[in-house]
Order: structure tokens, then C-alpha cells, then sequence
């Protein structure tokens, strides 16, 4: 029986991670589907390249910083070792796991490996069409070896987060606001895309290339979503934790349905039409606000929170497009930022988490996040221009930095 | 000979095509092509911000004829595309000098396909 257990609850880690590895997919599509034509094989390559990158260097060094053994400074920042011995032949001991695991540790690290992808691809939609390719690679082995780990280790890694009281699921913060806070921090030493603004301030939009593409990733993120949350209840071999992860199925669907209905409303209310990439917009606030709690609610609350979320989402891009003059071509940093806060602060409302250490978690990873990456891309910036030239984003990264057209015209 | 270049709704495109084949016409260029004029272009909008385009979406359909099929297609023309409002598009009429048949290397009037 205990061997079932630990077979059943391995192969559910482990399917669970393949659906959320698959979420690399949505956002590539999703991204791919929002940028202009010149610029959409760079975006596909950037995606291939972050998600392979997350997963080296969460291997070398992420996976042990974020459930290390041992801490630097208790709670706050973990020791430094290695991950590569990861194998079958290594004992469970020696990972740093806080939550007792009845599981393979292969299928632990598979699980979390996936999430600093998901981290990291945020990033990739908000510096769409302006940000060259080395430096944004530097920039995902810096997040994905070190940024991410340290404010993972608070939450998820018995740092000073967990024990404080902060409740975060599957990572409404720890992943969602953290891969916002890192784009917003990246966006502001790159600026906006080359004509996004004009001198008087008045916003030029650059409408996406292929919205049933966009659409597809929405849905690619949809049901990678239930591996995301899901797989975040850990196990399943029980009778409680099989009814848990229902729920968290149940609300994961109920809150993205939410979030569409209520982007396409606010949409309809605002413009007089129903704008279809508010709604692939509001389908991933719905998705991200639930993150954090999916588990509590009832199908009805979650389709509640979905849809604050999904209305969120939208008066957060407008205010990041128009007032800020931050130029987000996917709408990440609002969808999974602003809802990322959101989803974080609405827990206490289902559950007995407190207000004080929500907060305290949203401040201490959007703030050590943004800060961290500030510094990181100015560095880098140093080194190498971050960003692509007016003529270079004239011709389209396309050709500048990849040499392979996304749609190439005269080839039949 | 004449090069006319008709410009129209790229909803009529259909209806004109069958309106010159029923005069005789069996074969034409159809371009996708943007314009303005009178209508000076339409008002789009995207995530919450509206927009200016100038233009707004035409095809063109390019046919050489003979002199004086000229008045037929453009009596078959205007008898489908017009929808009278602004916008409906236009006919341009040029010289045609020659016209070369590719695979064989007929040339003038022999050149044009049909009896028109």
C-alpha cells in the first residue's frame, strides 16, 4: 500500500510537471501571436532558449539555493551548493525538502524545474521586439540561477515567508508576481518599442500578428494551469488530497471562465466591442488570481476572483500602456503582476491567511525581485546594449538576430 | 489596346469578376491592394487604445482588352460594384503598349486571352 502511494503520488508530480512544461508552449504561441510579423521567429527563439536555460541552471545551482540543507543567513538567504548529483543514486536526506515528500526526488525537481520556465517566460513577453537575445539569455541565467531561487526559498523553501505565515499555493507571488516584477525592472532599462510612443505622448498601437496564435497559447496556458495548480497540492494518493486537488481542478477552470467574461464585459462597457486579446488576457488573470488560493474557494467564489482578476487585467494594461508609458506588447506585467498581487491579497478572504503577511510577501518579492533584476540588467546593459537599435528594430529582430523569417513572403 | 485597373470593395471582387467573364473577359490580375479617398480610411481599435488607418482595404483587378471592349467592362463593372456610396472604388485606363504571352512569345492583341 505505501508503495502504491509513493507510485501514484510520484507519476502525478511528474504528469503534472509535463502539463506545466507545457505552459512553455502557450507562451511562446501566446507571444508569438501578440508581436509584429518582423518579430515573431526572435520571440519563438528567445522562448525555446529560456525554457532550456531555466532548466540547466535550476539543475546547477537554483533547485539546492531554493531548498538548501542549510542557510547562509536563516530564513532570509539560503547556502550556495549543487544540484547536478541529482540522481537515483543520491538519498533523499540531502535536499532540503521541508514538507515531508513521499515521492520521487527526480519528480520533485521536475515539478519545481518547470515553474522557473513559467518565471522566466513572463519576462520574454513584456521585452518583445526591442530586447536582443545574448543579453536576455545573461538575463535568464541570472533570474533562473539565483533571483528566483532566493524569493522561492522564502515561500516554498521554509524561508522567513512561510514561517511567517504568508500563504501563496502555487506561487501567485513566487512565480507569477516574481516573473512580472523581473520584466517591469528589465522594461525599464529598455524602454518601449521603437514608434510605440509618439512625442506628444499619445500611444501608437502595434496590433498583434496572429490572434487565433495567441488564442491557442491562451488555451495552451489554460490546461497547463491545471497541472500548475493542481500539482501544487503535491500529492494525491489520499482520499482528502484526491478531493483537494478537485477542488483546485474545479477553481482553476472557474476562475479563467470567469476572468474572460469579465475582460470581454469590460471591454464591451469601455470600447464598444469585445476585444479578443483582453479576452486571452483575461483568461490568464482569471487563471493567476486563483494561484494563490485554489484550493479554498468554491466554484462560485472562484469564478468570482477570476473575474476581478479578468477586470483587473484590463484597466492595468490601459494604465501601464497609456499613464506609465510602459510598453508591454502581451500584457504581462499586468496579467501577471497586478492579478499576481491580487491573487496573493484575496486569500485571507476564503482562508485563515493573514492580511499583514500577504502583504509583507507581495513587498518582500516584488520588491527584492525588481530591485535585484534592476541591477542585473543595468550591469549587463554595461556589458552589452540590451537593446536594438532603431534601425534594427525597423528591419525586425527577425532578420537582425535570428536571420530566419516567421512568415516569409516570395517561397512557395 | 488598354490596361484598365479597377479598384473595388474586396467584397465585390466576386460579382465583378463573373460581370467581365459574361462580356467576355477570361482572364485578369487581382491584387490585394489599401487606398484612400473620399473615405479617407476608418477608426480600429486595440487593447484599449483607438487608432487612425488611413487606408482602408481594396482589391484590384488588372485586365488588358481590346479598344473597344473598353465600355463593356466598364458598363459590367459599375453594374455590381456600385453600391452608390463613397468608397464603391474606381476604373483607371492606360495605353496598353504590348503584352507578351510568356510560354509561347505571341505578342499585341493574340497575346490577350478571349474574343474581347
Amino acid at each position: 500500500m505505501e508503495e502504491i502511494k509513493f507510485s501514484l503520488d510520484t507519476f502525478y508530480a511528474l504528469m503534472s510537471g509535463a502539463l506545466v512544461m507545457w505552459m512553455a508552449a502557450g507562451f511562446t504561441m501566446l507571444e508569438a501571436g501578440l508581436v509584429q510579423k518582423k518579430d515573431v521567429s526572435e520571440i519563438v527563439t528567445k522562448n525555446l532558449g529560456l525554457y532550456s536555460i531555466a532548466c540547466v541552471m535550476y539543475l546547477a545551482c537554483g533547485f539546492i539555493l531554493m531548498y538548501p540543507g542549510s542557510a547562509l543567513i536563516d530564513g532570509i538567504l539560503p547556502g550556495i551548493g549543487t544540484s547536478w548529483w541529482l540522481s537515483t543514486a543520491d538519498p533523499i536526506e540531502e535536499i532540503g525538502i521541508p514538507y515531508g515528500m513521499d515521492y520521487s526526488q527526480q519528480a520533485d525537481f521536475f515539478f519545481q524545474v518547470v515553474f522557473v520556465a513559467t518565471a522566466m517566460s513572463i519576462v520574454s513577453g513584456a521585452v518583445a521586439g526591442r530586447m536582443k537575445l545574448l543579453p536576455f539569455y545573461l538575463f535568464a541565467i541570472i533570474l533562473t540561477a539565483f533571483i528566483y531561487p532566493i524569493q522561492g526559498y522564502w515561500n516554498w523553501g521554509g524561508g522567513f515567508l512561510s514561517s511567517g505565515g504568508y500563504s501563496d499555493y502555487a506561487g501567485s507571488g513566487t512565480v507569477h508576481l516574481c516573473g512580472a516584477a523581473a520584466a517591469l525592472a528589465v522594461v525599464t532599462v529598455l524602454g518601449p518599442r521603437k514608434g510605440k510612443y509618439n512625442a506628444d505622448g499619445s500611444v501608437n498601437p502595434m496590433p498583434g500578428s496572429n490572434i487565433p496564435l495567441a488564442a491557442l497559447g491562451a488555451w495552451i496556458l489554460w490546461l497547463g494551469w491545471f497541472g500548475f495548480n493542481g500539482g501544487s497540492e503535491l500529492v494525491v494518493s489520499s482520499e482528502a488530497s484526491a478531493i483537494a486537488v478537485s477542488q483546485v481542478f474545479l477553481n482553476t477552470n472557474m476562475a479563467a471562465a470567469g476572468g474572460v467574461i469579465a475582460a470581454l464585459l469590460t471591454s464591451l462597457f469601455a470600447t464598444g466591442k469585445m476585444d479578443v486579446t483582453m479576452a486571452i488576457n483575461g483568461a490568464i488573470a482569471g487563471l493567476v488570481a486563483i494561484t494563490a488560493g485554489p484550493s479554498a474557494p468554491t466554484g462560485g467564489e472562484a469564478v468570482f476572483i477570476g473575474a476581478a482578476g479578468g477586470v483587473l487585467v484590463y484597466f492595468s494594461i490601459l494604465f501601464f500602456d497609456k499613464s506609465m508609458k510602459v510598453d508591454d506588447p502581451v500584457g504581462a506585467i499586468s496579467a501577471h503582476g497586478t492579478v499576481g498581487i491580487l491573487g496573493v491579497m484575496v486569500v485571507p478572504f476564503t482562508s485563515d491567511a493573514s492580511f499583514l503577511w500577504q502583504l509583507y510577501g507581495v513587498l518582500a518579492i516584488g520588491g527584492f525581485t525588481y530591485i535585484a533584476s534592476l541591477i542585473v540588467t543595468f550591469i549587463i546593459n554595461i556589458i552589452m546594449p540590451i537593446r536594438a537599435t532603431d534601425e534594427e528594430q525597423d528591419a525586425g529582430l527577425d532578420s537582425t538576430e535570428v536571420g530566419v523569417a516567421a512568415y516569409p513572403e516570395f517561397s512557395d | 489596346m488598354k490596361l484598365m485597373s479597377i479598384v473595388v470593395k474586396p467584397s465585390k471582387v466576386e460579382a465583378v469578376k463573373s460581370a467581365i467573364s459574361s462580356v467576355g473577359v477570361s482572364g485578369a490580375t487581382i491584387l490585394d491592394a489599401r487606398g484612400f479617398g473620399s473615405t479617407k480610411g476608418h477608426t480600429d481599435s486595440y487593447r484599449g487604445a483607438q487608432y487612425q488607418v488611413d487606408t482602408n482595404p481594396k482589391a484590384m483587378l488588372q485586365v488588358a482588352c481590346k479598344d473597344e471592349s473598353v465600355n463593356d467592362i466598364v458598363e459590367a463593372v459599375r453594374s455590381v460594384a456600385n453600391t452608390n456610396t463613397i468608397g464603391d472604388g474606381k476604373i483607371f485606363i492606360t495605353e496598353l503598349l504590348d503584352v507578351i504571352r510568356i510560354r509561347t512569345g505571341e505578342t499585341g492583341e493574340g497575346a490577350i486571352n478571349g474574343e474581347y
